[in-house]
């Protein structure tokens, strides 16, 4: 059916960040002080996009014949991916300076991903939803070997690309059964017949296959293996955007696969999976993060663990739950940035300065970004009033709802375990003399980011209700 | 016996042929060009089911772009010690074969058990205007524009990937 000129408007979203992309291109190329335009250009358009949809949360609507999917759940993952980008080029501005290079495609590909996690999110088309994973990996393998001197940058793209290749194959394969067995990739036909579908094995194989596929990138073990090498190789700033927005990204879409059984109270027949995965997740990431030095390496454990977390409320699968991972993500998304972009200020050229060593005596250097740092260590590992810990809440009462009560204890002795190594890195910062002596150049944009990272983490830890009243009031849609 | 029959019989066992003789070669970059000869055949097939389109795109794509892709990278790499699968020792081969017999049992169960897609039907005349470049087009602007914006999207995303990776002066 041709479609009308006022469901274009309603897309305004995807027209912002899609016709930004296309000025950012004539910028790089025609003007030569895009240096100076190209990141103010970018923080605006996030800013933007997120005020945009968080604004529009209400106007829910199906576009396009049931291709995309507007305002409710959307608008959320909306506003967290483009305020995350935001906060992230904030940080880049200064990190960059640091290769001593300029990279204006770098602006353009984090715009790009960003545009491919919002179709993810908002798709109610299978085919969507591979074009926007498509569009965000490609964008990912760039940026994480952007730094072509570097050779961990090299190594940490080639793993990503290959095994996010391989990834996609068991997706695509994953698909094509799906498809095989219904004759349509419409989600909401998915929904409306999955009691009909799902006593065929052969549509069950293609929505594990998805799933597995999906497992990779939100980093769930056994899954997990290209983790650590590329969060520690790619630039610090890219791994705060990977390890956060390309998450929620995945998240979205196992939570959109997942509706029938969220929302008509279908059998969970992928239970076993997901409980078995965040089990793993969740111990595997706090223990083997316990003995990392790189912060980055320890941070990329981390993101394992919470990935279990998260997945707790997969496994449990009721409206709880759901809004729960919704505000774990937001949460984490900002907690996470702020860390990467603390981590980003204190590296030293060539990616040096990484380990927790150099974190000794911070407080006496630095005592903002010792506080914030360590505000961030706080919410991450779950300690109230921070963010973390109701994301971490909200998700175990889900849980507990579904008679899944081992599982909520098994996660809560995870992240006690996990506890001990978010905390090192306070005693480091406040107990422990400094053995090196640097000078720390905080550029103002970097701090910025940190500082407003800061402000959401506490925001969501003091008033949760605020955040959780606008994912409750969408999350059935 | 109808034209079509004749011509799908030929078409299936040059299929067929070309196929086995892909993997029983020594030499990989002549497995390559039987694989392309398979491609042709392939191409033939979809044409005798009126799938214009697909029967184009699969000369285009696959035998045009992509095989002459991998027969660069056969060529730049020594593939010397490669050695055909029937004096192939190593357990890996046991692997492969019991991946392609399951992915063989998935397809025929599709064939045998799957639903066609919905834009198809019983009717060979509507199932000819499906097949069609003007058909194709017009879903692909209406009902599938989104996609084929983000397609875009894409393709310019990794266009500038490459510029990135590829390019010469590092400054």
């Amino acid at each position: 059916m041709p479609s009308t000129i006022n469901e274009y408007f309603q897309l305004m979203p995807f027209l912002i960040i899609g016709i930004g992309i296309i000025l950012s291109v004539v910028i790089e190329i025609s003007s030569k002080s895009s240096k100076e335009i190209l990141p103010w250009f970018s923080i605006i358009l996030f800013f933007a996009t997120a005020l945009y949809s968080i604004t529009n949360i209400s106007e829910h609507a199906v576009l396009f014949g049931g291709m995309v999917e507007v305002g409710g759940k959307p608008a959320i993952f909306n506003f967290i991916f483009n305020l995350g980008a935001m906060l992230v080029v904030m940080s880049s501005i200064g990190y960059l300076k640091k290769y001593g290079t300029y990279f204006g495609e770098y602006y353009i590909l984090i715009q790009s991903s960003v545009l491919g996690m919002m179709v993810m999110a908002g798709s109610k088309d299978i085919l969507m939803i591979f074009l926007g994973l498509e569009l965000m990996s490609i964008c990912f393998y760039v940026l994480a070997g952007i730094n072509r001197n570097k050779l961990g940058a090299n190594e940490a793209a080639m793993k990503y690309f290959l095994l996010g290749s391989f990834t996609t194959g068991f997706i695509v394969y994953g698909i094509a059964l799906i498809y095989g067995t219904t004759g349509t990739t419409s989600i909401q036909n998915l929904i409306d017949n999955f009691g009909e579908y799902s006593s065929n094995i052969i549509f069950v194989t293609g929505l594990i296959l998805f799933l597995i596929g999906f497992s990779f990138k939100i980093a769930a073990v056994p899954f997990h293996m290209w983790v650590p090498d590329v969060y520690q190789g790619s630039a610090t700033t890219v791994t705060g955007l990977m390890s956060t927005t390309g998450k929620t990204a995945a998240f979205s879409v196992l939570i959109i696969m997942l509706t029938s059984i969220f929302t008509l109270n279908s059998a969970n027949i992928f239970k076993p999976y997901f409980s078995a995965i965040a089990v793993l997740s969740m111990f595997f990431g706090s223990i083997v993060a316990i003995s990392q030095n790189n912060l980055k390496r320890m941070l990329a454990y981390s993101s394992i663990s919470h990935a279990g977390y998260m997945a707790v409320g997969l496994a449990a699968a009721n409206s709880y739950s759901i809004s729960g991972i919704i505000f774990y993500l937001a949460a984490y998304a900002f907690m996470n940035i702020g860390a990467f972009s603390v981590i980003s200020i204190i590296e030293g050229e060539n990616d040096s300065r990484t380990d927790i060593n150099v974190y000794a005596g911070l407080n006496s250097k630095n005592p903002v970004l010792a506080a914030f740092m360590a505000l961030f260590m706080f919410a991450l590992a779950g300690i109230p009033p921070m963010a973390g810990f109701f994301g971490k809440y909200y998700v175990f009462v889900g849980a507990i709802e579904s008679n899944l009560t081992w599982l909520a204890i098994l996660g809560v002795i995870s992240s006690m375990i996990s506890v001990y190594f978010y905390l090192r890195v306070i005693v480091f910062m406040y107990f422990k003399d400094a053995e090196e002596n640097f000078e720390i150049e905080v550029a103002p944009y970097s701090l910025s980011s940190v500082v407003i990272s800061g402000v959401l983490v506490l925001m969501f830890g003091l008033f949760p209700d605020m955040l959780l009243r606008l994912i409750t009031a969408v999350v059935s849609l | 016996m109808k034209i079509d029959l004749i011509l799908f019989f030929l078409l299936a066992g040059i299929a067929v042929v070309t196929s086995i003789l892909v993997i029983t070669r020594r030499n990989a970059i002549i497995s390559a060009v039987f694989l392309v000869l398979n491609f042709f055949a392939l191409a033939g097939l979809y044409l005798l089911l009126n799938a214009q389109f697909i029967s184009v795109v699969q000369i285009i794509v696959y035998a045009g772009a992509i095989m002459v892709l991998f027969l660069f990278v056969l060529m730049l790499l020594r593939t010397d010690n490669e050695s055909p699968i029937l004096s192939d020792k190593r357990p890996l081969k046991y692997f492969a074969i019991l991946i392609s017999v399951f992915v063989f049992v998935q397809i025929a169960y599709l064939l045998f058990a799957g639903k066609p897609s919905r834009n198809i039907t019983p009717d060979e005349a509507a199932s000819i205007n499906s097949g069609t470049i003007q058909a194709i087009g017009k879903e692909l602007y209406t009902n599938y524009i989104i996609p084929f914006e983000v397609a875009g999207f894409l393709l310019l995303a990794a266009t500038i990937g490459a510029l990135v990776l590829a390019k010469k002066k590092f400054e």
